[in-house]
């Protein structure tokens, strides 16, 4: 017996709910807005500048202790946090400790850390220091830029193929959709206070790659098929593309989310933000590309005088592709 | 009718045998590396057979441990002593026609790299700024040519002289490219396993190096600039705001001990002359260095320390005096050695540092880490469960949809991964934590393109004439949508390569490798194992 995810032959309307999936998403995203400027983003040393001290003792951890002894060095804004995995051994103890930037410093100076890393010896003799990390404004300042850029230049990059192998119409809503799940992903990361860093950037990139695979499956069978149904409404033309691809989204999206729970579940506390990240974006990236991608090409219309050329030259161009 | 020429089936199962071939050394990793690090050591290690391929993933330092240090070169530094450098030779050119000009001095204040000279008789300082447009030179590099590599104007009886922006872009460049070579030979001095020692942008170097336990290790190696010069010392004094005078510098003693050196400026000999240093020790068996000048650096010592008998020089290094002995006698053979108050481990380091050279310009610290090895252990083994995990869920799920065509889609995935891990050792890319999420990441995708296919020909099936041709119509129809959709995906994937760094760029590079692979495992291997199945069993159902 054979596991079917999705039953063979599906006719469900996907616009039937577009008013209230469509406004959801656009509820979400304006929410997502303003919980960014009203809590904003838990920034990691990559963004703000700073040091984080991983610290690993048998000994229980206790936050108030450290806190306490870090107060008379006078750094600042100081932030310890418990750290907690299941990959960890019964007697193994991990803290997070984060110091901003000092006052006046471009670059980190060796005597701060060595300053704190005294001062919790003297709490707990036993402890070591498993990751010692430094950025300075400098170089934060950079990254932020950096950061912004490869999200911007990737989001511009994919809308001109789209716009090049498709209509413009597709790629507004592909851009749409891309949009859509970048700025809710942020909108929980602000919500949840999840350490925001470089390696979420390079997640939020991902999600863009596979929320735009998603959509461009669901876009190429809406092309051939207004090939083939030259007179079906666009509505019709988009939902039965929809069904037709709906197994292969629920399978690929599964498989996919299978081993990033792994991941998720037994991938430690080093990459669980990320690996988060893109949990979470597939599931929106999915959502969007069935829910919002297409929602917008029904509204901008489609040309339908889809000449014989284009479709041959498509055909040509890989008909010749052949194990 | 289903058919792959031979040619072509030859060429799927050569790649998939290389990729297997070329990713086994990383199953045996410790056993490899072992007879790797034998092998570069001139030795023969029976662990692992030499016909077999050696190359191994890079694990990155977030896996391996290990310090990652982002330097900015202060290359302004140079602009200063380029001055300091100029100035005898101004002084000499206008010295020449002191008749018209008067007395030439140097303006002390003011920034470093602007020379100020003040002429006595102002009116004439037109004249004096035209003989230093004479010591000028075109600017030595290929996009400027032609400029010149000073720039001269007057203001009142004062001429000031500074570098221009074609000078101090090109020398901006050479300094870079000196400390980069000068950073390689230290930390290749100590001889630690593969560091990583890069350019990155315009002032800044990269310099990763695995299994040192603090970037203060490293640090020390590298960031002192290790400037040694040899002064001559006109007096002492307690008194650290002491004027030292017009071409003298006031230099404390090393030992913190509140003694302060009055110097003359000029250098006898610098440490550029060096040509060998060596830890050694002194009558009195204490830790010393052991020196040896080049010709022209021995000739001037030489020269110097005959005159000088008696009189006590200064061995400068970094700015503090470590050691200030007066000379004894003529040294002629331009060989010597340098007392002071060092342990072993000083005299060993002071020794490479001057071997290695001094580095042009100082060094700023703007992004230091160090990953303890334990975590990064502790990262790979997590990671590799996790990955298990997935893989073999995603076999289990693949077969329960897709029964024997989902067996073929496994076997290919597993090749996939094959290869990417083969293709990542052959190509010397480094494995980073996230790039391991990139592995997982594309397990899970890989497959795509062959759910693509699966639903093609489960829907072909329903329509077309025969097995057959729903699968070869499965197969036709589908590629456009693989092709469209990993190409948008590899695109993100060259994006985050080409701006990220570090442990962004780990990732980058197997999301990549991982799209070109799964695309060649989906429309190759898949494909083939397909049509010679079909072709022995011949069917006339078959079920998807």
């Amino acid at each position: 017996m054979r596991l079917r995810l999705v039953p063979d032959q599906t006719n469900i309307n996907f616009f039937r709910a577009a008013r209230i999936t469509f406004g959801a998403s656009v509820v979400a995203m304006i929410a997502s807005v303003i919980v960014f400027f009203a809590m904003g983003l838990n920034y990691g040393i990559d963004f703000t500048g700073g040091t984080t001290i991983r610290t690993d003792s048998p000994t229980a951890v206790d936050v108030g202790e450290y806190r306490a002894a870090l107060t008379p060095l006078e750094l600042g804004d100081v932030a310890v946090t418990q750290v907690f995995d299941p990959s960890f051994d019964a007697d193994q103890h991990v803290a997070s400790v984060r110091i901003q930037t000092q006052e006046g410093q471009e670059a980190i100076t060796q005597s701060t850390i060595s300053r704190v890393q005294a001062a919790l010896q003297a709490v707990d003799p036993e402890i070591t220091f498993t990751s010692v990390e430094s950025v300075g404004p400098k170089v934060s300042g950079e990254l932020v830029l950096t950061a912004v850029l490869a999200v911007g230049g990737a989001l511009a990059a994919i809308c001109f193929y789209i716009w090049l192998r498709f209509e413009w119409q597709f790629a507004m809503g592909a851009l749409a959709a891309l949009l859509h799940d970048v700025v809710i992903t942020i909108g929980v990361f602000s919500l949840l206070q999840i350490r925001f860093d470089l390696a979420i950037i390079a997640a939020l990139l991902t999600i863009v790659g596979y929320s735009i695979n998603d959509t461009v499956v669901v876009f190429d069978r809406a092309r051939e098929n207004l090939r083939k149904f030259k007179t079906m409404p666009l509505i019709d033309v988009l939902n039965l593309s929809a069904n037709e691809t709906l197994s292969r989204t629920v399978m690929t999206s599964g498989t996919t989310l299978i081993a990033l729970i792994a991941l998720l579940v037994l991938g430690g506390d080093v990459i669980r933000g990320f690996v988060f990240a893109i949990t979470f974006g597939i599931v929106i990236g999915t959502y969007s590309s069935i829910y919002v991608a297409k929602n917008i090409v029904l509204m901008l219309g489609v040309k339908r005088d889809w000449s014989k050329e284009a479709g041959s030259k498509v055909k040509g161009k890989y008909a010749d592709i052949d194990a | 009718m289903l058919h792959i020429p031979l040619w072509r089936r030859i060429l799927i199962v050569l790649v998939c045998l290389a990729g297997i071939v070329f990713a086994l050394p990383n199953a045996f990793y410790d056993r490899v590396e072992r007879h790797n690090d034998a092998a570069a050591a001139g030795e023969a290690d029976a662990g692992w057979p030499d016909w077999l391929p050696n190359d191994l993933v890079n694990l990155g330092l977030d896996l391996r441990g290990g310090a990652h240090l982002v330097a900015e070169v202060q290359v302004e530094d140079v602009y200063a002593s380029r001055m300091d450098a100029l100035w005898p030779d101004v002084r000499d050119a206008l010295a020449a026609e002191r008749d018209t000009l008067g007395f030439v001095t140097r303006v002390e204040d003011g920034p470093a790299d602007v020379l100020r000279v003040q002429v006595s008789n102002a009116e004439q300082a037109q004249r004096a700024a035209e003989i230093v447009r004479g010591l000028a030179r075109p600017v030595s590099s290929l996009s400027a040519a032609g400029a010149s590599d000073l720039v001269v104007s007057v203001s009142g009886g004062v001429v000031s002289v500074q570098l221009s922006e074609a000078e101090r872009a090109a020398t901006d460049n050479r300094t870079v490219q000196q400390a980069l070579e000068i950073v390689r030979r230290r930390i290749d001095e100590v001889g630690t396993r593969e560091p990583t020692i890069a350019r990155q942008g315009e002032d800044r170097i990269l310099v990763q190096v695995p299994g040192v336990g603090s970037a203060q290790e490293v640090k020390d190696i590298i960031g002192t600039t290790a400037q040694l010069t040899f002064n001559p010392v006109i007096r002492t004094t307690q008194d650290p705001e002491a004027d030292p005078g017009i071409g003298n510098m006031l230099v404390p003693d090393v030992g913190g001990t509140g003694l302060y050196y009055v110097l003359e400026r000029a250098p006898v000999v610098t440490g550029d002359e060096l040509t060998d240093a060596q830890p050694s020790f002194d009558q009195n068996s204490n830790p010393a260095v052991s020196f040896r000048f080049d010709p022209t650096g021995a000739r001037a010592f030489g020269d110097y320390t005959a005159q000088n008998i008696g009189e006590p020089f200064a061995i400068v290094l970094d700015n503090e005096v470590i050691s200030a002995p007066v000379i004894q006698s003529h040294i002629p053979g331009g060989s010597g050695i340098i007392t002071g108050q060092f342990t072993v481990e000083e005299s060993t380091n002071l020794a490479v540092l001057l071997r290695a050279g001094a580095l042009p310009a100082e060094l700023t610290f703007l992004e230091e880490r160090t990953i303890g090895p334990e975590l990064g252990q502790d990262s790979i083994d997590a990671g590799s469960v996790a990955g298990i995990v997935g893989l073999v869920a995603v076999i289990f799920f693949m077969v329960a949809t897709y029964g024997l065509f989902g067996v073929f889609g496994s076997i290919a995935l597993l090749i996939n991964v094959a290869l990417l891990i083969a293709v990542l050792s052959v190509i010397g890319g480094t494995l980073t934590l996230p790039g391991i999420a990139g592995i997982v990441l594309t397990m899970g995708m890989a497959v795509d393109a062959n759910v693509l296919v699966f639903e093609r020909i489960r829907e072909e099936l329903k329509t077309a004439r025969g097995p057959a041709r729903a699968i070869e119509l499965g197969y036709e129809k589908a590629l456009s949508a693989i092709v469209d959709s990993n190409f948008t995906t590899f695109m993100t994937a060259v994006i985050l390569f080409a701006l990220g760094a570090g442990p962004v760029r780990g990732f980058a590079i197997t999301l990549g490798l991982g799209i070109l692979t799964s695309v060649f495992t989906a429309i190759f291997v898949t494909r083939l194992m397909i049509v010679i199945w079909y072709n022995r069993r011949r069917p006339r159902t078959i079920e998807v």
